[in-house]
């Protein structure tokens, strides 16, 4: 902490503000959009488009002033700090999803079936999966061990790759290093890509959809946010190896790449609860 | 705590002026003003809102407003004063205080700091454009529960993505001041030397990176059954909107601990600067506000004891909150026991925490009466319940937040602000708090059902005293804008000690604090 003095606070910015504009204009045009009203789409295309300049400009001035050497070791104790709660804050957002699975499978669905519903649902057993007593639509759940469990080894492989990247960076080998975090982020975006069709089976062959009662809904919303963190992480793990094409990172001040490697981590860890609770134990 | 003392080098101020200063700031002092304004403007909209619902409730029958419009102004007068007036008003004094009291130059992350503030605005514009809007605002109550919110307009989408945008807000401010208060500490100012705000800070900040995210989670469940298909919380699709419930409120009783602990600290260091003595029993502030941080997040089930439920589970969490109350009583012996023999005077913020500590155990001894289930099922949304959460909020939030600014205002400001008009400020907001919200726990016990505009004769008597004390209450405050606006242009010349029995290390800074707080860091002994 003895380097205080010369922590690095950085000069009045217009990005926060730009970001603060972005997600006015998304908020609206959610809110006009899902409700199909005029102006919606507009409004959100331009809030999101406003959001990536934002995101490429601050992230951009962020990656210069770390090359120019402007950060010193407290300022990447900041970094670590700061990368670990926001990661702890989406392991909680995950949790929410999670704890509605566990109170659909372990209460309501098995409650839904009890005698006291007999009257009222007399043909509902209370399985899992379901889609509920009152959504006759028929569906067939996702199994397993065909596309999930693929992406679960490309999933894990990354995780792998991304480690072996960083051993290469610590020891300078810059070779090593591209090629790792190419095929981390390439098997990244495999992953969404096979994720995007598994949903296609699910809808065309399964009928399986998100209306599909409490298994669609859990399904869906679990997978889908955990493919959308997918996408980011990969998106992330490119921006990185567009940065080491650039000779950006030095075998000891690489935080960059670090936070994103966590990051991708903990989307692998996440994955693992989902293949396991989601997918498996059914 | 003693510092080194240094010179700040004026050269160094360098910022844009005008709008443009607001905008781009990366200071934590600017940053921290805005905070405090804007919780201000919140607090008139939010309770120009209630002074609305007192007006309807002055007497029985419909006169001023509708019902619909009513059910909007209580969901909306709730949303309000938590998202946009007590938490953004911490938020404000964390950006003031914790590093000055920590010794840092800033704030860890300063352009996300800039960033946490400007979220607010749009958030707080989709919340009071939707009252414009078709079908109005969100009418579901602040807890908005399905399968009412399911049903609504356009006005609950507005209010689930103006969440959205606060929680981003609450989850980048929480994690910067974890990160400033674990990294940036003087040296030599090990935890458990930390000023007591500093703490309360600590741990409300963890609380707020624990439960944001799941307050985000199920309002995106929410949305998705308004608009997607998804049966989260709808029976027929092996949902529950009692599953909404659950998850809401463990959001949202750590929620009421976040609006709380803050206070704590800012009446742990009032006291002791009034009373001329250190704190009582540090460490084990430390530990009741940790314990109590721990135990709020395992009693969320109290506030649906009459949604159904196993007696099991009843029993747990009926004793788990009642169980709160010892580490609290801890705190509120500590602050007793601080003041026992001390060489006391009664300045501004001296009489709010002393008011706080009065009122907030009223509003405790309540909670605890909330807590016991088969009381609760009586009381459960009645005006006992209103009652009582106002007395933790308003004159414990609220009248800590009041001392707080009262106590740091000489420094933020280089003036002393006006100790007549201060203390006219106080003893009229203790006499309407009480006279408004005193006599709802009778109208509560006595049956009288809340969110309603509309009731049966027998309620109209204090129904009448608790709305003029509300436009009293109301009225008051504008006394409160007035001594800040009055202290700001002028006052007599505030020395860097403010007040005598300060021991942290805001006050071995001149007043008004230097634009950065500490270019070097002043080591602690």
């Amino acid at each position: 902490m003895s380097q205080g003095s010369h922590y690095y606070v950085p000069a009045p910015s217009t990005w926060p503000i730009t970001g603060s504009i972005a997600l006015l204009f998304m908020g609206f045009g959610a809110a006009f959009s899902v409700n199909k009203m005029p102006l919606g789409y507009g409004l959100l295309a331009f809030g999101f488009a406003v959001l990536i300049y934002m995101l490429f400009g601050w992230f951009g001035t962020v990656a210069r002033e770390s090359e120019s050497g402007k950060f010193n070791q407290q300022v990447d104790k900041s970094f670590r700090w700061g990368m670990s709660w926001f990661i702890f804050s989406e392991v909680m957002f995950f949790a929410a999803f999670f704890g509605a699975l566990y109170y659909m499978r372990i209460y309501s669905v098995p409650e839904l079936g009890d005698l006291e519903h007999k009257s009222l649902w007399p043909n509902f057993t209370g399985d899992w999966p379901t889609a509920g007593p009152g959504v006759t639509e028929k569906f067939m759940p996702m199994g397993p061990w065909g596309l999930p469990a693929i992406n679960t080894v490309l999933l894990l492989t990354s995780g792998v790759t991304v480690t072996w990247a960083h051993w290469a960076l610590k020891l300078n080998k810059r070779g090593q290093l591209k090629l790792g975090l190419f095929l981390t982020f390439a098997l990244g975006f495999l992953f969404v890509g096979l994720q995007a069709y598994e949903y296609g089976h699910a809808y065309s062959e399964l009928n399986l959809k998100l209306s599909s009662g409490a298994y669609g809904a859990t399904f869906f919303m679990l997978t889908g946010f955990h493919g959308f963190h997918v996408t980011l992480g990969s998106i992330m793990l490119f921006v990185i190896y567009c940065r080491v094409l650039k000779g950006h990172f030095t075998p000891e001040n690489h935080f960059g790449f670090e936070g994103v490697a966590w990051y991708w981590h903990f989307v692998d860890v996440v994955w693992l609860g989902l293949f396991i609770f989601v997918y498996w134990l059914i | 705590m003693a510092a080194v003392e240094h010179d700040i080098p004026h050269t160094q101020e360098h910022y844009p002026t005008g709008v443009m200063r607001w905008l781009t700031t990366t200071n934590h002092k600017d940053i921290g003003t805005m905070y405090l304004w804007f919780s201000f403007l919140m607090f008139l909209t939010g309770g120009v809102m209630a002074l609305t619902i007192r007006a309807e409730l002055f007497q029985p029958g419909l006169q001023i407003v509708n019902p619909e419009f009513f059910n909007q102004l209580t969901t909306m007068h709730g949303l309000i004063m938590v998202f946009g007036a007590i938490m953004p008003a911490f938020v404000g004094f964390a950006n003031w205080q914790i590093p000055m009291m920590i010794g840092a130059p800033d704030m860890a992350f300063a352009r996300m700091n800039n960033w946490s503030f400007w979220l607010l605005p749009p958030a707080a514009l989709l919340l009071i454009t939707s009252f414009f809007v078709p079908g109005g605002a969100a009418a579901g109550g602040w807890t908005f529960y399905p399968p009412l919110s399911v049903q609504m307009g356009i006005g609950m989408d507005m209010m689930i993505f103006a969440i959205h945008i606060l929680g981003a807000s609450s989850i980048m401010g929480a994690i910067n001041i974890i990160t400033t208060i674990l990294n940036m500490r003087a040296p030599g100012m090990t935890l458990m030397k930390m000023p007591m705000f500093v703490w309360t800070w600590l741990i409300t900040a963890y609380l707020l990176v624990l439960v944001m995210p799941v307050l985000a989670g199920v309002v995106t469940m929410l949305l998705t059954d308004r608009n997607f298909g998804t049966n989260f919380f709808n029976a027929a699709g092996g949902g529950d909107p009692v599953m909404f419930q659950h998850i809401f409120w463990f959001f949202g009783h750590p929620e009421v601990y976040i609006m709380i602990l803050p206070s704590f600290g800012i009446v742990s260091e009032v006291i002791p600067t009034f009373a001329r003595k250190p704190l009582f029993g540090y460490s084990s502030m430390v530990y009741a506000t940790a314990s109590i941080a721990i135990l709020s997040c395992i009693v969320w089930a109290h506030h649906m004891f009459t949604a159904g439920m196993p007696v099991t589970g009843q029993l747990f969490f009926m004793y788990g909150t009642m169980l709160i109350a010892v580490p609290t009583g801890v705190k509120v012996f500590n602050w007793t026991a601080t003041m026992w023999r001390g060489s006391m005077t009664f300045e501004t913020p001296m009489l709010f925490s002393i008011g706080f500590i009065f009122l907030f155990v009223i509003g405790g001894f309540s909670g605890v009466v909330c807590a016991i289930v088969p009381i609760d099922v009586q009381v459960q949304d009645t005006y006992y319940v209103i009652a009582h959460f106002h007395y933790v909020l308003v004159s414990g939030s609220l009248f800590a937040i009041f001392a707080g600014a009262y106590y740091w205002l000489p420094k933020w400001t280089g003036h002393m602000y006006d100790e007549t008009l201060g203390k006219w400020h106080f003893w009229l907001s203790m006499f309407f708090f009480n006279l408004t919200f005193f006599v709802q726990h009778f109208l509560g016990l006595a049956g009288m059902p809340r969110r309603i505009p509309d009731y049966a004769l027998q309620f109209a008597d204090f129904n009448m005293i608790s709305s003029i004390g509300a436009f009293g209450f109301g009225s008051t405050q504008l006394l409160f804008l007035y001594i800040v606006l009055k202290c700001i242009r002028g006052g007599a010349k505030a020395p860097a000690k403010a007040w005598e029995g300060g021991k942290t290390l805001e006050w071995t800074l001149p007043s008004p604090a230097p634009y950065h707080s500490f270019h070097t860091s002043p080591v602690i002994k």
